[in-house]
């Protein structure tokens, strides 16, 4: 080995201009898999020019455990706790979605008030999502920590309403085919009303700290912007596709559940950028609350599961079905295929976090590196769904 | 809507030459779906995509499945001389339908809000003609999922931006979707493979000393090369 002593001269850095000298220099760098603002273990290898990102290609898989083929090899009621694990923040919906497909696969009835419950579950599932989601990227904007304790001390209440139901705060593995496992009592509508009550005070202060803060103005107006025309064609799904203008909610599409019997709106974005992206997740909250109330007042007893769906050797007939539903992402489908037997001969999940991603270097590009991380944040990405 | 005996009416009158067969789907969800041949896809999905009353510009939903060798009993009633005398006998003969990797795609209209409409695209084997063509040109959220497709199951998408691996990494070889797919060894639970996984981990991967290294530096008898 030889070792070159360098002198006093060569070691003095020549004056940096950022916009002449860097140009043209490519300089790559791998953002992730461990860093705080990819939630979760997820890399970017990209191409800098200065501090400018010229080439971003999202690299992922980290947590990839194949849930496609374990659910092939699994009954079709033994998945249903494992689809929590795909978006683990929102079990909930995941649940919704794959007993949804299931009971077009099999045409099965769903009793009223398990339908009621479902949706009561799924909005509170976006009001918890959101507001987790509003919380994080204030700490990837730089507010350490205090506002994502407020949003957590929020999340949490709504969490404690989970587990009250279902027994577990995150993995619920609540909803069966033809309606839900276990009832809700009286006391737990009476907490989750309240919750839901003083909810819209906390999205106020929420509001508050986002409207018209300078700093978060700064980053994300005109940062990350996406066309209408961009996003249908990536199939872009959620609030993402939302803040474009795109007027498109599965809930207002298929109707599926109960939602055609609520009134509420779809918030719609105007120009595609993450401060738009933001908003309308505010926005929803705000529609989700109101869809609560009213399912508080319309639901009525009854039973919460049809009894004549089998629980022991349930065998879809022969045929295939895809389901989808608005999860607090964007579409999450099932599509499973039937080949008469216990497991499902195909089964496939269609994560709208992933599918988010397919646009993510289009976002990117023109930005600083530090756009990329609220950009990201935007998207509202979870590797539990997006590796499978 | 309209009905899909009307879309590949108007798909046949649209693309010359495109043959679309329109496979049933006996499940209760009535989803069924129009199979595409190869040549003619790329004309057809542009087809779906601009037609202004169809406008199918969300392509939702991509997917692969892998359908193994089978063999069908069909039934035909066959006319026979039985004893001087014609009759009609049920003759039951087995059909072998050679395996196929399937492409499925779920789209749907967010102009006219209405779907889905399944188109589906199968390759000529399981082992060597794995090609299709590509509609990520046209639909631009099909490029992930062709992507997948690709890594799980191993169709090769002809004019995708880029194929590459996306959930399995670079060096990984097999395509684990597949049924017939055969896990090499069980590395998660096994630091250093012996035995039986060993030997299960050499029948499934060809020897790579180029990477593995470990010939280079050892002689045969265990002795340390020079």
């Amino acid at each position: 080995m030889t070792t070159t002593v360098q002198t006093i001269e060569a070691m003095e850095r020549p004056p940096v201009s950022m916009g002449s000298r860097l140009e043209g220099e490519l300089l790559e760098v791998s953002m992730g898999p461990q860093h705080p603002s990819t939630h979760g273990v997820f890399r970017m290898n990209v191409a800098l020019e200065g501090e400018i990102v010229r080439k971003l290609k999202p690299v992922f898989g980290y947590l990839h455990r194949n849930h496609e083929k374990i659910g092939e090899n699994a009954s079709y009621l033994a998945s249903m706790p494992y689809t929590d694990r795909l978006d683990y923040f929102c079990s909930m919906t995941n649940n919704w979605a794959y007993a949804l497909s299931v009971e077009k696969l099999t045409s099965i009835e769903v009793p009223e008030r398990a339908e009621y419950l479902r949706v009561i579950l799924a909005e509170l599932t976006r009001l918890q999502n959101h507001v987790s989601l509003l919380g994080f990227l204030l700490n990837d904007m730089g507010a350490w920590g205090t506002p994502l304790m407020y949003a957590f001390r929020e999340r949490e209440k709504v969490l404690d309403l989970f587990e009250w139901l279902s027994g577990s705060r995150m993995m619920c593995d609540y909803m069966r085919f033809g309606g839900c496992r276990v009832d809700a009592t009286p006391e737990w509508f009476a907490r989750a009303k309240k919750i839901v009550d003083v909810f819209p005070r906390f999205v106020d202060e929420l509001e508050q700290l986002i409207v018209g803060n300078e700093v978060v103005i700064a980053r994300t107006q005109n940062v990350g912007k996406l066309s209408p025309e961009l996003a249908i064609s990536a199939g872009i799904t959620g609030p993402m596709l939302r803040a474009c203008g795109v007027n498109y909610d599965v809930r207002k599409v298929d109707g599926y559940g109960f939602y055609p019997r609520f009134k509420f709106r779809i918030p719609l974005g105007e120009h595609g950028d993450t401060y738009d992206r933001l908003m309308m997740r505010v926005l929803e909250m705000r529609e989700s609350i109101e869809i609560l109330k009213q399912a508080f007042e319309q639901i009525s007893d009854g039973p919460i599961i049809n009894p004549k769906v089998k629980i022991r050797a349930f065998r879809p007939p022969v045929g295939e079905a895809y389901g989808r539903i608005e999860a607090p992402k964007g579409e999450l489908g099932f599509y499973l295929i039937s080949d008469g037997g216990p497991n499902p001969y195909r089964y496939r999940v269609r994560p709208p976090s992933f599918i988010n991603l397919t646009i993510l270097e289009d976002m990117c590009l023109g930005h600083t590196v530090a756009d990329v991380m609220v950009i990201l944040g935007s998207v509202d990405i979870v590797m539990g769904e997006v590796d499978r | 809507m309209e009905t899909l005996e009307e879309i590949k009416a108007r798909i046949e009158a649209a693309v010359p030459g495109a043959k679309i067969e329109i496979a049933q789907n006996a499940s209760p969800s009535q989803q069924h779906s129009l199979k595409v041949d190869n040549e003619h896809a790329y004309d057809v999905a542009k087809f779906l995509r601009d037609d202004s009353t169809l406008r199918l510009d969300f392509c939702s939903n991509v997917t692969g499945v892998d359908w193994l060798d089978r063999t069908v009993k069909q039934t035909v009633k066959v006319k026979k001389i039985v004893d001087g005398e014609e009759k009609e006998v049920a003759e039951t003969t087995e059909v072998k339908i050679p395996g196929y990797l399937e492409a499925v795609y779920h789209l749907y209209s967010m102009t006219h809000k209405h779907g889905p409409v399944t188109i589906r695209m199968r390759t000529a084997d399981r082992a060597k003609n794995v090609c299709l063509p590509s509609l990520t040109p046209i639909w631009r959220s099909a490029e992930f999922q062709e992507r997948e497709i690709f890594d799980l199951y191993g169709v090769q998408f002809d004019g995708h931006p880029d194929l590459r691996r996306i959930l399995m990494w670079e060096e990984f070889e097999d395509h684990p979707m597949r049924k017939d797919y055969q896990e090499p060894d069980d590395y998660e639970y096994e630091p250093t493979p012996h035995d039986d996984v060993l030997e299960k981990a050499k029948r499934h991967f060809a020897a790579r000393p180029e990477l593995d290294g470990a010939e280079k530096i050892t002689g045969g008898d265990g002795s340390l090369k020079r």
